[in-house]
């Protein structure tokens, strides 16, 4: 389990977060939703270190993560963020290569190597293992990038808004394979989400924060109703049952 | 491109280079070894040849840290101001001591070039506007600024004509004993290669490298330290050599990828054979008089560089 303990963030005098408590449960994925500016990124990066908190603690499986080496925490939790890396021309298999860089110091050995390739069939790669990942397009660049933190090999596995400039197709072939890292090999994932339909769908968990708090925590159902969207977004929103989802009809409200 | 024709040529080149110049030597001479030729051979082709195997991989390698750690094509030694900060401390250690020793230069010039490439770094970061031809214009219009201080204090000091010799690069006056220096550059080529893949990971950026555990900030220091190192031994006994840096990494870039573990030992041939060919036209195409480098690769150079800008443009 991920613990945040009274986490805040000031830029000057303003919180961008603000005395957040959240637990992050193993095994489920949680969802981060809330209107822009929320907190929701910078939450994110202060978990997974990216950014120094000001006040407060992360504990991961009751480790406090800033006594923790950065090579110990790489091999336990790992971060994607909105890749704007693209002018770097390495292979899918290089690329996926790097998620052993915590265990091998880039050198593979035989199972680092067994590991890779199995991500990267994991994520159905294989075939295209040698293609630069400026010539791919922006869900299979995804993929591989994905492939890369599976190749990490962390329990805990965080995102932040992976879906962005995805298209329906792969935005949900995105969100099912997370949904397979959770079932089928135990992860814990972590997910920046703007769209609360997909929250909706495939999260176990959804964490709302407004204006740097969390104003909603809880199981996806019960965050997943008119009255608390109403105060997480200001917007009257419906709820449809379709096919046992629960599908947020916020388009005309 | 593999790296064996890349071996091949290069050795071709190099016997060539060994055996073109004003004094005509062949293979045949250097069986006598008190011979005059034999005595030229060693004292002036062999330096020669060292100087610019040395010089074209060292500089090529300094790019290729340089683009890498930058993320951006087309910075290099010199578009990031690094060659005019090593020079204006060329110049203060002239200044400051009046016979310095090479090692004095070398000492005051490395803290100007690694001063200088810090400070690109840091415009670098606050840049909000990061456009793959804006940030090199950015380093170029650095650099002026300081070869234009440069300029100033020389032009003050009466050392305009002393300070012009490090302002071409000029193979012709390699010769043995004032070279050596350069021999810095083989250590620095080795940590390269034992970093290379912390380089090509923080080449990805600090959240990417910090993901994987990698401290990104004394990596990027380490390279721009090795990449200072190598621009002053260069430039204190070659003189500028403009371009090299910039245009080698990139051509191989296209070939062979961004993965420095593979693609160093390609970049440091390449950077070595295109100086020797270069050097080699340089001196047969006014013979007996010679085109100094620096115009050469200048010359070749920037035309390489317009096509790529182009290149980079139509696919973009």
């Amino acid at each position: 389990m991920i613990q945040v303990r009274e986490l805040s963030k000031f830029y000057g005098k303003k919180a961008v977060v603000e005395k957040v408590n959240v637990n992050i449960h193993r095994g489920k994925i949680t969802s981060f939703i809330g209107p822009n500016g929320a907190g929701k990124s910078t939450l994110l990066s202060m978990v997974s270190r990216l950014l120094d908190a000001d006040t407060g603690e992360v504990l991961v499986d009751n480790d406090n993560v800033k006594k923790m080496k950065s090579n110990d925490f790489s091999k336990r939790v790992s971060i994607l963020r909105q890749s704007n890396f693209m002018n770097v021309r390495l292979t899918i298999r290089e690329l996926v290569s790097f998620g052993r860089f915590p265990h091998s110091k880039g050198h593979l050995n035989a199972q680092d190597i067994r590991i890779v390739e199995q991500a990267m069939e994991y994520m159905e790669l294989l075939d295209m293992q040698h293609e630069y990942l400026d010539e791919l397009s922006g869900g299979q660049r995804q993929r591989a990038f994905i492939a890369m933190v599976i190749a990490q090999d962390t329990d805990y596995i965080l995102l932040d808004e992976p879906l962005n400039n995805l298209d329906m197709k792969h935005s949900v072939q995105i969100m099912k394979i997370l949904r397979r890292l959770v079932e089928d090999l135990g992860k814990t994932v972590v997910i920046v989400l703007h769209d609360i339909n997909f929250a909706s769908v495939y999260s176990d968990r959804i964490v709302a924060l407004k204006d740097g708090r969390v104003v909603k925590d809880g199981p996806t159902d019960e965050i997943i109703n008119s009255d608390a969207l109403k105060e997480i977004y200001d917007m009257d929103i419906p709820i449809q049952k379709m096919n046992n989802c629960n599908i947020c009809v916020y388009f005309n409200s | 491109m593999k790296k064996r024709y890349l071996i091949i040529a290069l050795i071709l080149l190099s016997f060539l280079s060994l055996f073109v110049g004003v004094s005509h030597i062949t293979p045949m001479d250097l069986l006598d070894f008190k011979s005059e030729e034999t005595e030229i051979f060693l004292i002036s082709r062999l330096p020669r040849l060292v100087a610019i195997l040395l010089a074209g991989a060292g500089m090529s390698i300094a790019g290729l840290i340089m683009q890498q750690l930058s993320r951006n094509k087309f910075v290099s030694p010199t578009t990031a101001g690094t060659l005019d900060a090593t020079r204006l401390g060329i110049l203060v250690s002239m200044l400051l001591f009046t016979n310095a020793s090479m090692l004095e230069k070398m000492a005051v010039a490395f803290a100007f070039a690694l001063a200088g490439t810090l400070l690109f770094m840091q415009i670098l970061d606050r840049i909000k506007f990061k456009d793959a031809i804006f940030i090199p214009l950015v380093g170029l219009m650095f650099g002026n600024i300081l070869s234009s201080i440069t300029t100033f204090f020389a032009y003050k000091s009466n050392v305009i004509q002393n300070m012009s010799a490090w302002l071409q690069g000029d193979f012709s006056m390699i010769m043995k004993g004032r070279y050596e220096l350069l021999y810095i550059s083989i250590p620095v080529l080795i940590i390269t290669y034992l970093y290379a893949n912390r380089f090509t990971v923080a080449g990805m950026g600090e959240d990417f490298s910090k993901n994987l555990g990698l401290a990104y900030k004394r990596i990027v220091n380490i390279g721009l330290i090795l990449v200072a190192l190598i621009t002053t031994t260069v430039v204190l006994t070659v003189g500028m050599i403009p371009f090299l840096g910039l245009i080698i990494p990139n051509i191989v870039s296209i070939f062979k990828g961004d993965h420095l573990q593979k693609t160093l030992p390609h970049t440091a041939l390449l950077g070595a054979i295109f100086l020797l060919i270069c050097d080699i036209l340089g001196r047969v195409l006014i013979y007996p008089y010679e085109i100094s480098i620096s115009l050469m690769v200048g010359v070749i150079g920037s035309g390489i560089f317009l096509y790529l800008l182009f290149r980079r443009k139509a696919y973009a």
